[in-house]
C-alpha cells in the first residue's frame, strides 16, 4: 500500500473522532513483542490500524553526555553498549571518526582484522534478526533456539580473542587493541566453512515456508521515494530497492578491495527485509574467506598512537559505517581538550522507525509485531 | 575516504545562483576531515534545503544525520587604551575592557546524495542566543529523517523548530523541564551522596 | 540435637524405601522447581537472559522456561538492564501487578547501582530504591552462567523459607506491604527519589 493510499484510508476511517468507534491502545514498553522498551501508541477501527505514534525513551541512558564528560578512550566501552549485538561494529564506526578528527593511519592487518570481525557480527546480528522475527509471528523457539546455536559460537571467537562475550570492547582508533592469533584465524575459517550448512537449513526451514509467505509477502510495503526522503539505512533500505551500501559507497577501510554483491529487494516488504538478511549472510562469507586468505602480517596498532589523553585540535568530523542495521555515524567537535565537545551517534534504529507508521497504517495489530520485527531495531540504540 | 566528495565553495556557488538574496557562510574546519560546513539564514533555509534535494547536480536527497550543538556565552576580555583626564593631565590609561559573547544554539544536518552517492554536505542553522531567541525553520517538511531528529534537539537542546509538524519531546517525559544536553545543565542532586554513618544524613 | 536425629531418622527410613518430608519441604520443593520469570528485557543483560533459556545455557533444566509475558502470571522478575528514570515507575507498576510470593534478581551493574551509566541524568541508581531485590548478579553483562548462579541462589532461598514463626518471609505476614508506591515523573526527576521503606542503602563511614 502506497503512503497515499494509506493516507486516503486514514481520511476514511477517521471521519469522526468522537463516533466512539476508534480505540486507543498502549503497546509497550512492556510487551514480548517490543525488543525491548518500545512504546507504541496505536489508534484501531476494529482491528485496523489508523495511527501509531512511537514513544521513546524508556533506555536513555545519556550515552552522548557521559561521553562528552569522559576522554576520547572512555568512550569505547560505552559504544558497545548502543547496539548491544553488535559492539565490533559500534566500535568501528567510532574509531573511524576520531581516526578521521585525528588523521591517524591504520595497519593493514588491523584493517583485516576489523572486517573479520565487523562481517562476523553481521552474521550473528542478522542470524538473531531473522530468529526473532519468526519467534514474533509465532513460531515460538525453533527458529531462534537455531540462530543462537550460531551465534554462540560467534560469541565464543570473540571471547576468545577479547575477553568478552558481548561487549568487546576491542577496537582503537588507528587499530585494534590486541592481534590474533594463527589458531584463532584457523577457527574462524572452520567457521566460515561450517556456516553455509547452517544457512542451507535455515533458509529450507523458512523461505518457502507458507506460513512465513504469508504473513509477511505484501505487508509493511516501503516505497523507494519514501525510504529514501525518510533516510532509511540498511538492509531495510536495500530491500526498497535502493542500491546504498556504505561498505560500497565510502570503500571505508579496505572493503574497496573485496568482491562481494548487494542484494537489493523489489516490493520492499516485510519479505523481502528477511531475504536481504538471508542473501547479505552469504555475501559476508564472501567477504570473510577474502579477508581470511589475504590478511598480511605486521602490526596491529601503531604503538606511537596515542590513546590516553588523546587531544585532538580543534574541529570536527563524521564518520560513518555500514553497521548490520543501517548507517551508524559518531559526529565529534572537538574544541583543543582531552573530552569531545560535541559527541553524537546517528542510529540508524531510530531513523529507520521514522516510517514505521506509513508501513503500519491500514494493516492489523499482528502485522505491527512483524513489521517492527523486520526494522531490525536494538532499543540501545534508539534510546541511547 | 568518502569516494565522492563535493566542496563546500562550490555547493556555496550553487545555492547563490539558484536562490537569491540569501547568504550563506562558509565555516572552516580545522581538523584533518576537512568536512566544512555552510550556515545557513533562516528566511531562505526551507528554499535552500529544497534546491539542494531537488537540484540535479546535487540531488543531496539523504539527509543523514541532524543534531544540536550548544555554543556557551563567552566572556572576552581585551586590553583598551583610552585617554583620561587624571588629575587635570590628559594621559593614556589601559583598561581591561570585558565583553561577554552571546552563547547560541546549532542545528548541524548532514546530507548526503543516494542517487549521486556523494556527501557529505554539512549545513548549519544558528539560534540568535540560548535563552529567548531559540527558533528555527524545522527541515522536516523536507527530509522526513530530520522529524525524530529535531524532536531530539529540540527535547535535549530547547531548539524549536518552526514548521515541525509534531514537536513534542521524544527521549525525556513531557513533564521534564529542563535541556539535558546543554553545556550548563546540571543533574538534581537527588541520590548520589553516601550517607554519614553517625548520623544517617545525606552530606548535601 | 533434636534436628539431627529427625535427619537420621529420616535417612534411616529412605534406607527401607520410605521417603519422610515436612508439609513446608514439600511446598518449597514444589516452589521453587517451577518458577515463572517475567518475560522482561531491558537492555544488554536482556539478550544475555535470552541466551540464557536458549540450547546452550537451557534454563528449563532448572525448571523456569516458562517465560510468561502477563506479571499476573509470574514470579520472578529479572531486571535485566539499565533502569532509566522514564522506565523505572513501569517497573514498579509491573512488580506491583505479580501475585505473592514474588521474587526479584537485579541482573548486572546497572540494575544494581546505574552501574556504567550511573552519571546519566535519566539512569536511575539501582531498582532497590524502589523494589526489594532478593538476589544481586553483578557482571556488564553477566554471563548466562552468573545468571544460572543466580536463579540456584534464589532456589536455594525459596527452599529455605520458614511457613510459620518469627522467620516467615514478607508476603505471609499480613501487614507487611506487597505493592509498592510508584513514583511520579517531576520537572527534573523521579518524586520522590527512593522509597524509604525499601531502600536500605549502605552507610558508608566518612572522616
Amino acid at each position: 500500500m502506497s503512503v497515499e493510499i494509506a493516507e486516503d484510508r486514514m481520511a476514511e476511517l477517521t471521519g469522526d473522532p468522537d463516533s466512539g468507534q476508534l480505540l486507543e491502545i498502549s503497546m509497550g514498553p512492556h510487551h514480548p513483542s517490543t525488543h525491548g522498551v518500545f512504546r507504541m501508541n496505536v489508534t484501531l477501527e476494529g482491528e485496523r490500524v489508523v495511527r501509531l505514534k512511537p514513544v521513546f525513551g524508556y533506555l536513555h541512558r545519556n550515552h552522548e553526555k557521559i561521553a562528552e564528560n569522559a576522554s576520547y578512550l572512555a568512550a569505547i566501552p560505552y559504544t558497545d553498549r548502543l547496539d548491544y549485538l553488535c559492539s565490533m561494529t559500534n566500535n568501528w564506526g567510532y574509531a573511524l571518526a576520531v581516526e578521521k578528527l585525528v588523521g591517524i593511519a591504520v595497519p593493514e592487518r588491523a584493517e583485516y582484522i576489523r572486517v573479520i570481525v565487523a562481517e562476523l557480527t553481521r552474521l550473528q546480528n542478522h542470524a538473531s534478526l531473522i530468529g526473532f522475527l519468526l519467534q514474533d509471528m509465532g513460531a515460538s523457539g525453533t527458529p531462534l533456539m537455531y540462530a543462537f546455536r550460531e551465534r554462540e559460537k560467534i560469541l565464543d571467537l570473540f571471547e576468545s580473542l577479547t575477553g568478552s562475550r558481548m561487549m568487546c570492547n576491542y577496537m582503537r582508533f588507528g587499530g585494534v587493541r590486541v592481534d590474533t592469533t594463527p589458531e584463532w584465524l584457523e577457527e574462524v575459517q572452520a567457521l566460515v566453512s561450517r556456516f553455509p550448512q547452517f544457512l542451507d537449513e535455515f533458509e529450507k526451514l523458512l523461505t518457502e515456508n507458507e506460513i512465513l509467505m504469508s504473513r509477511t509477502q505484501g505487508v509493511g510495503i516501503l516505497p523507494r521515494e519514501l525510504a529514501i526522503n525518510a533516510g532509511v539505512t540498511g538492509p531495510m533500505l536495500r530491500a526498497s530497492g535502493v542500491n546504498y551500501d556504505i561498505r560500497k559507497v565510502d570503500g571505508y577501510g579496505i572493503y574497496d578491495r573485496f568482491t562481494f554483491r548487494v542484494p537489493l529487494g523489489e516490493h520492499g516488504d516485510v519479505y523481502d527485509r528477511y531475504m536481504m538478511r538471508a542473501l547479505e549472510m552469504h555475501e559476508s562469507l564472501k567477504i570473510l574467506e577474502q579477508a581470511l586468505r589475504e590478511i598480511t602480517a605486521g602490526p596491529v596498532i601503531d604503538p606511537k598512537t596515542r590513546l590516553r589523553g588523546l587531544r585532538p585540535k580543534a574541529g570536527e568530523a563524521y564518520g560513518r559505517i555500514e553497521s548490520p542495521k543501517g548507517e551508524l555515524g559518531f559526529y565529534l567537535i572537538s574544541n583543543g581538550t582531552t573530552e569531545p565537545y560535541r559527541y553524537r551517534v546517528r542510529p540508524p534504529s531510530l531513523i529507520n522507525l521514522t516510517v514505521l507508521e506509513d508501513m503500519c497504517l491500514g494493516r492489523s495489530v499482528a502485522d505491527i509485531v512483524v513489521i517492527l520485527g523486520s526494522i531490525d531495531i536494538v532499543l540501545g540504540e534508539v534510546d541511547r | 575516504m568518502t569516494a565522492q566528495t563535493i566542496s563546500a565553495e562550490q555547493v556555496k556557488a550553487a545555492i547563490e545562483a539558484a536562490v537569491p538574496g540569501c547568504r550563506v557562510e562558509i565555516l572552516q574546519n580545522g581538523s584533518p576531515s576537512a568536512q566544512h560546513s555552510l550556515v545557513l539564514d533562516h528566511k531562505h533555509a526551507t528554499e535552500i534545503a529544497r534546491f539542494l534535494r531537488d537540484d540535479v547536480e546535487l540531488r543531496l536527497d539523504y539527509c543523514s544525520n541532524v543534531t544540536g550543538v550548544d555554543w556557551l556565552d563567552t566572556e572576552v576580555s581585551e586590553k583598551v587604551k583610552t585617554k583620561k583626564l587624571v588629575d587635570g593631565v590628559e594621559t593614556e590609561v589601559e583598561e581591561v575592557k570585558k565583553t561577554t559573547v552571546p552563547g547560541r544554539l546549532e542545528a548541524v544536518y548532514h546530507l548526503f546524495s543516494m542517487e549521486k552517492k556523494h556527501g557529505p554536505v554539512i549545513v548549519l542553522l544558528r539560534t540568535g542566543n540560548r535563552t529567548d531567541d531559540v527558533r528555527v525553520p524545522s527541515l522536516t517538511p523536507v527530509w522526513r529523517s530530520a522529524e525524530f531528529q529535531e524532536r531530539e534537539v529540540f527535547d535535549l537542546y530547547g531548539i524549536v523548530f518552526e514548521g515541525h509538524p509534531d514537536l513534542r519531546r521524544i527521549l525525556m517525559w513531557d513533564e521534564f523541564a529542563d535541556h539535558p544536553m546543554r553545556k550548563d545543565y546540571v543533574p538534581p542532586a537527588d541520590d548520589d551522596e553516601p550517607l554519614h554513618a553517625a548520623t544517617g544524613e545525606r552530606e548535601r | 540435637m533434636e534436628q539431627d536425629e529427625t535427619e537420621a531418622l529420616k535417612a534411616e527410613l529412605r534406607k527401607h524405601g520410605i521417603l519422610t518430608t515436612t508439609f513446608e519441604e514439600l511446598y518449597n520443593w514444589g516452589r521453587k522447581n517451577s518458577v515463572w520469570p517475567l518475560t522482561f528485557g531491558l537492555a544488554c543483560c536482556a539478550i544475555e537472559m535470552i541466551a540464557t533459556t536458549m540450547a546452550r545455557y537451557d534454563l528449563a533444566r532448572f525448571g523456569a522456561e516458562v517465560f510468561r509475558a502477563s506479571p499476573r502470571q509470574a514470579d520472578l522478575i529479572i531486571v535485566s538492564g539499565t533502569v532509566t528514570k522514564k522506565m523505572a515507575p513501569q517497573v514498579v507498576r509491573l512488580y506491583n501487578q505479580m501475585p505473592e510470593p514474588k521474587y526479584v534478581i537485579a541482573m548486572g551493574a546497572c540494575a544494581i547501582s546505574g552501574g556504567p551509566f550511573r552519571d546519566g541524568y535519566n539512569v536511575l541508581k539501582g531498582i532497590d530504591r524502589y523494589i526489594p531485590v532478593d538476589v544481586h548478579i553483578p557482571g556488564c553483562p553477566p554471563r548466562p552462567e552468573a545468571l544460572i548462579d543466580a536463579f540456584m541462589t534464589l532456589q536455594k532461598k525459596i527452599s529455605e523459607q520458614q511457613l510459620t514463626g518469627e522467620g516467615r518471609p514478607r508476603h505471609l505476614y499480613a501487614e507487611l506491604p506487597s505493592e509498592f508506591k510508584v513514583p511520579d515523573y517531576g520537572e527534573h526527576g523521579l518524586e520522590p527519589t527512593e522509597n524509604a521503606e525499601v531502600w536500605n542503602p549502605l552507610k558508608v563511614i566518612q572522616g
